[in-house]
């Protein structure tokens, strides 16, 4: 007879840590942790084969989290710290997280050149037009009109637009996701995990302690209603025509992601050194 | 609902709440081709029914891990009487998944169609909305919450006995809006049981938010 039991399958419980997040009640990372979560337990990656760095701000406290490996790293580094590690460890999957300010502003300069260069990774951005972190200052995304006591009468600078941005660097999946709708956004993770080469999954996940006007954006969100182009040129115009709030995969493209690390991963510390005396 | 307040109300009681378990615990469903029903559907209805009550139990499911992470959330920033009662209402969630897979017959979890369960808006009814809690919120706003998720949990319920074509799952989705049902009464008189908020609750003298 054969004693053999087959593993149990993966459930988003097992991506979840004991860690309890300290995000204001209400807040849309928390629906955000649970889509990763359910994402992961989609594409039954073991958690010690799955990496989540950050960088800083509300939504950068995400690796903490999870049970899986995390690197809660610089400011705007994330990028450059998860492609790093894809490259050297291809076999792991990589999740790079954080919030509009880290990843535009700070990091915006990391997120043109790691959709340039396609690295098989998969970047979330949880979007809430706000550094919440530091107490309601305007960030990249932030509306041009939008007012407050640290902005009166608003910035008067145009939004980033985070989408075309990526489509017209070259990344390789380009979506959008809406915090209200974690199961819907637990699909488009598992997709953007499954997709080759970078993916980029915006998620609109509302502040409400400093944007609590954003409470109305689920009466505006709704599913795209057409569906993936790989098609650039198409999925630009979908992306600048739409009303902000068109929910899914915009975007799927096949460019080859950049090729992996072609050591072996067995090097010793002391042979790698060697690779770089002088 | 709005935010507002500084006083915690009192403890809440606790009785309509363990009513609210003992309602649907003790009154076994006889759906009909569950292992409690009567009659053996044919394998359209039994395939139609199985996908019914699995969405019925991703529905629990859904409810009770919202519960759950608000009562994290609210055990983090010291509001433990209201996390005591999220954390109850997750466990009645979970008391009522395991009654479907129960009374199914299930030993293991139903497996969710690819293209996940269709639900009248983004998340499943009953499960309360990400941003409708505040750190200060009281036992009353908790229920009024519950109150929100159990009437939309009935009401969907009631729109599938409506629409279904197949008997075996209108019988189901009429057994399940009746416990809905139950359920939205024994809310209903939990309410009663706690003080209603003072209009300021939402005040904090020393708030989070100083932009306004």
């Amino acid at each position: 007879m054969n004693d053999i039991v087959p593993p149990a399958a993966l459930t988003a419980a097992s991506y979840k840590s004991a860690y309890k997040p300290i995000w204001c009640p209400g807040c849309g990372d928390y629906s955000v942790l649970s889509s990763v979560t359910k994402a992961l337990a989609k594409v039954q990656v073991p958690p010690h084969d799955v990496v989540v760095v950050s960088g800083i701000g509300c939504s950068s406290r995400i690796p903490a989290y999870t049970s899986c490996y995390g690197f809660h790293g610089v400011h705007g580094r994330a990028l450059a710290a998860g492609t790093g590690l894809k490259v050297a460890r291809p076999e792991l999957t990589v999740l790079v997280a954080g919030g509009d300010g880290d990843g535009y502003s700070i990091g915006g300069n990391h997120f043109l050149h790691a959709c340039r260069r396609n690295v098989d990774i998969t970047y979330i951005v949880m979007d809430n037009h706000v550094y919440g972190m530091t107490k309601g200052q305007a960030s990249p995304t932030t509306e041009p009109d939008w007012d407050s006591k640290l902005s009166p009468g608003g910035t008067g600078i145009r939004s980033f637009h985070p989408l075309v941005i990526a489509l017209a660097s070259g990344a390789n999946f380009v979506a959008r996701a809406f915090a209200g709708d974690p199961n819907g956004t637990a699909e488009t993770i598992a997709a953007g995990i499954r997709h080759p080469g970078f993916s980029f999954i915006e998620i609109l996940s509302p502040c409400v302690t400093f944007r609590p006007d954003q409470r109305e954006w689920k009466q505006y969100a709704h599913p795209a209603p057409v569906a993936p182009t790989d098609d650039p040129a198409r999925a630009a115009r979908r992306i600048m025509t739409d009303d902000g709030f068109n929910i899914g995969i915009l975007y799927a493209g096949d460019r080859k992601p950049y090729p992996a690390h072609r050591g072996d991963g067995k090097g010793t510390p002391a042979e790698l050194e060697t690779e770089f005396e002088l | 609902m709005s935010p507002a307040t500084k006083k915690r109300g009192s403890a809440a009681k606790p009785a309509a709440g363990k009513a609210l378990h003992a309602a649907s615990a003790t009154k076994p469903r006889s759906l009909p081709g569950s292992k409690a029903g009567a009659s053996g559907p044919s394998p359209k209805a039994r395939r139609s029914l199985d996908e019914f009550m699995a969405q019925a139990w991703a529905m629990e499911m859904d409810a009770a891990q919202r519960y759950s992470d608000f009562a994290d959330a609210m055990e983090t920033h010291n509001n433990l009487e209201v996390a005591a009662m999220f954390r109850t209402m997750a466990q009645y969630e979970n008391r009522h998944a395991l009654q479907i897979l129960a009374e199914m017959g299930w030993t293991e979890p139903p497996v969710a169609p690819g293209s996940g369960f269709a639900w009248p808006s983004f998340e499943a009814p009953e499960t309360a909305p990400i941003d409708e809690v505040h750190y200060l919120m009281q036992p009353w706003h908790a229920l009024q919450l519950a109150l929100a998720a159990e009437e939309r949990a009935e009401r969907f319920f009631g729109e599938l006995a409506h629409a279904a074509t197949n008997e075996s799952v209108r019988r189901a989705a009429r057994e399940l809006q009746a416990e809905e049902r139950e359920h939205v009464a024994l809310v209903k008189a939990w309410i009663k049981k706690v003080p209603k908020p003072d209009p300021d609750w939402a005040h904090d003298f020393d708030p989070a938010r100083y932009t306004d």
